[in-house]
């Protein structure tokens, strides 16, 4: 009896040497709001997850992906992730924010990323895409391409990063036809296939010609197609969904991004920092550029090269809806403006939301 | 606003209220027959990535469709073998199944997200469709549409002017009663769930190949329990079905035009508007207590074992 004990104990002490001896891979997680294969934004998010998987190798084990995970109950799944190993979690939506932080506080071994956020501590930080750069190229696009001078824009929350969308989108469009107008529905979600087509066909039907959104589906796509005119695709290449309305898209790049925090969390170089760029690092892209003149695509490539020079499409003097003009000696709107951002500019005939 | 802006936004109610409809009928004629069947949204939801797929390989929407009907059966069918053959509770059911369907719909979908589907176009008949607001609106819709009328003069037909409609009523109101009659209750209510099933199918198909062309999951987004809601609001009739889910389609598209022209009413109230007018409508109609009582199948949702 004592032998079969001591034989036990020897080889589950040899089991457990032999467990912590091995290098386990390194584990990043992410958390996605939408489905991993929702064509738009959670898709781009989920595919250059799988580029970390496969540029790493065995070195990581990118594997791990939560979806439509609801914002208002993410504690405790975001929990689930830190004690379940992962030791760099990537919070893929704004909402995601005040529940990661309280994980984050609870866990300061593991690191947290925060797309879209705006709040960061030692182990929690935040990256952000310009988008509004890209929208301002589209914004440009729309005015040469639209013969009515009338846009429909579709989004979800009054939140800045949308609001900076629209207003990047209008100077875009007033820097080529001062008297540009658009028509904006909010339809208060990020992903409603059914809705987002119903928001697009009553633009339609109330004269808009180009359609942007900033929602993740790729209906209002289809529907601009169906009616046979233009639009702009969101997160991912729509041009599928419409070959002959496709005009760009505005694609998020989160590959390289997530590859080098990856690297740099593995290698213990990883920092909390609130990162945020746009083509100059190449987190956006505007393309494909289809459907248009030659004349407009060359426009568009020189913008996207003077902004990824430096400029910035909310370079002053901008004029906003009520009146007040800022930025009067040439000088962009700062950052921290922009990123609490809650008015419309001049031209924008809607009330901004409450 | 011009003509052609009324015809386009009374196009688009139609278009959004018939998936509603479509559900919404199918679910009145299980109910009729004394079924509750709270699974309406996942059959739907398997109805619509079923339909989606088989258009997809095959390039005919029509077989989508039909695809989509047969969906919606086969989970009916699991509905009715568990709750009257093995006589469980129908509430819990169902719950069951709206989750299953959901869950089962997005791993049959996985690979066929983001995929564009095929296009069926709407009805054009030469003189008729070009006669200003009504020629759209009555003979230039799409294929669906025209089924689902139908489908409600039908169903309306079938259950107030037959002898099979009559036999349904009467196991909804009085299953103990039919049984001594010699009617086979269980076949009944069995068929009844079938057909509430194929609708939902149906409904379920309507949305990923004609409203919005593709598969997402979740992209039924409510609407099963909309139709659930619009079967009470109808009072179990056939045509206060349909002006519900005309109803309930026209407040949701009108709130978008709202917005579009600017009105300065919060989105976020006026996205919940159609859902509040649900609820105002479902008060009014429950204050005269006595209508509501005599159209509700007496025996809805109680179960029924024969040899009991």
């Amino acid at each position: 009896m004592r032998i079969l004990v001591a034989a036990a104990g020897a080889a589950l002490a040899l089991a457990a040497s032999a467990g912590v001896a091995q290098a386990d891979p390194f584990k990043a997680c992410w958390v996605y709001v939408g489905p991993h294969n929702d064509g738009g934004y959670s898709q781009q998010h989920d595919m250059a997850r799988q580029m970390v998987a496969k540029e790493l190798g065995d070195k990581v084990d990118a594997s791990t992906y939560l979806e439509n995970v609801p914002e208002a109950d993410a504690e405790t799944p975001i929990r689930g992730l830190a004690q379940n190993g992962c030791k760099l979690i990537f919070l893929t939506s704004y909402g995601f924010g005040d529940p990661g932080m309280k994980v984050a506080a609870d866990f300061p071994d593991v690191k947290f990323e925060h797309a879209t956020g705006d709040k960061a501590t030692d182990n929690f930080g935040t990256y952000n895409i310009r988008w509004y750069e890209g929208r301002y190229v589209m914004g440009q696009i729309a005015a040469k391409m639209s013969k009515k001078g009338l846009a429909g824009y579709i989004v979800s929350f009054p939140i800045p990063e949308v609001v900076m969308g629209i207003d990047a989108f209008m100077l875009g469009a007033q820097s080529v036809n001062p008297n540009f107008k658009v028509k904006i529905i909010w339809v208060n979600s990020w992903f409603d296939p059914g809705k987002e087509g119903d928001a697009a066909n009553v633009l339609i039907n109330q004269g808009a010609d180009i359609l942007v959104q900033h929602t993740d589906s790729p209906a209002p796509m289809q529907a601009a197609e169906k009616a046979g005119i233009f639009a702009f695709g969101e997160a991912a290449d729509m041009s599928s969904f419409g070959p002959k309305a496709h005009l760009a898209s505005l694609i998020d790049n989160w590959g390289p991004y997530y590859l080098a925090r990856t690297k740099a969390a593995m290698d213990g170089t990883w920092k909390s920092d609130q990162t945020w760029e746009g083509f100059a690092d190449d987190l956006v892209q505007v393309g494909p550029l289809t459907n248009m003149p030659d004349d407009v695509k060359a426009m568009a490539e020189a913008t996207i090269a003077k902004i990824k020079g430096g400029w910035s499409p909310f370079t002053g003097p901008i004029t906003w809806q009520d009146g007040t003009v800022e930025g009067a000696d040439g000088k962009p709107i700062p950052d921290d403006e922009l990123l609490g951002l809650n008015k419309f500019v001049k031209g924008i005939d809607d009330k901004f939301p409450q | 606003m011009g003509i052609n802006e009324i015809t386009g936004i009374l196009l688009t109610i139609v278009t959004a209220s018939m998936p509603l409809l479509i559900a919404a009928l199918g679910e009145l004629v299980t109910e009729r027959s004394g079924v509750l069947n709270l699974g309406v949204e996942g059959m739907m939801a398997v109805g619509a990535v079923i339909g989606f797929i088989a258009g997809y390989l095959t390039g005919v929407p029509l077989i989508g469709v039909l695809a989509a009907i047969l969906a919606g059966v086969v989970m009916a069918a699991l509905f009715g073998v568990v709750t009257l053959i093995f006589v469980t509770n129908q509430v819990a059911s169902g719950l069951a199944l709206t989750i299953m369907g959901l869950g089962l719909s997005a791993l049959i979908g996985d690979k066929y997200v983001s995929i564009p589907g095929l296009d069926l176009a709407r009805v054009h008949i030469p003189v008729l469709t070009d006669i200003p607001l009504v020629g759209p609106l009555v003979f230039g819709e799409d294929p669906l549409v025209y089924l689902a009328v139908a489908l409600t003069i039908g169903v309306w037909w079938f259950l107030f002017r037959t002898r099979g409609g009559l036999i349904v009523r009467a196991v909804g109101d009085n299953h103990g009663s039919a049984h001594a009659l010699g009617y086979n209750v269980i076949r009944v209510r069995f068929l009844a769930v079938l057909f509430g099933g194929a609708c939902a199918g149906l409904a379920g198909g309507y949305l990923s190949i004609v409203y919005t062309p593709q598969w997402v999951p979740n992209m039924t987004a409510g609407r099963g329990w909309i139709a659930l809601a619009l079967v009470v609001f109808g009072t179990w009739r056939p045509a206060r079905v349909m002006i519900g889910a005309l109803l309930f389609g026209a407040v949701g598209i009108l709130q978008l035009n709202a917005q579009g022209y600017g009105v300065a009413i919060p989105s976020q109230f006026l996205t919940a508007l159609p859902y509040l007018a649900t609820v105002v409508v479902l008060v009014i109609i429950s204050r005269n207590r006595m209508l509501l009582r005599s159209n509700t199948p007496a025996c809805l949702g109680q179960s029924f074992v024969p040899d009991r």
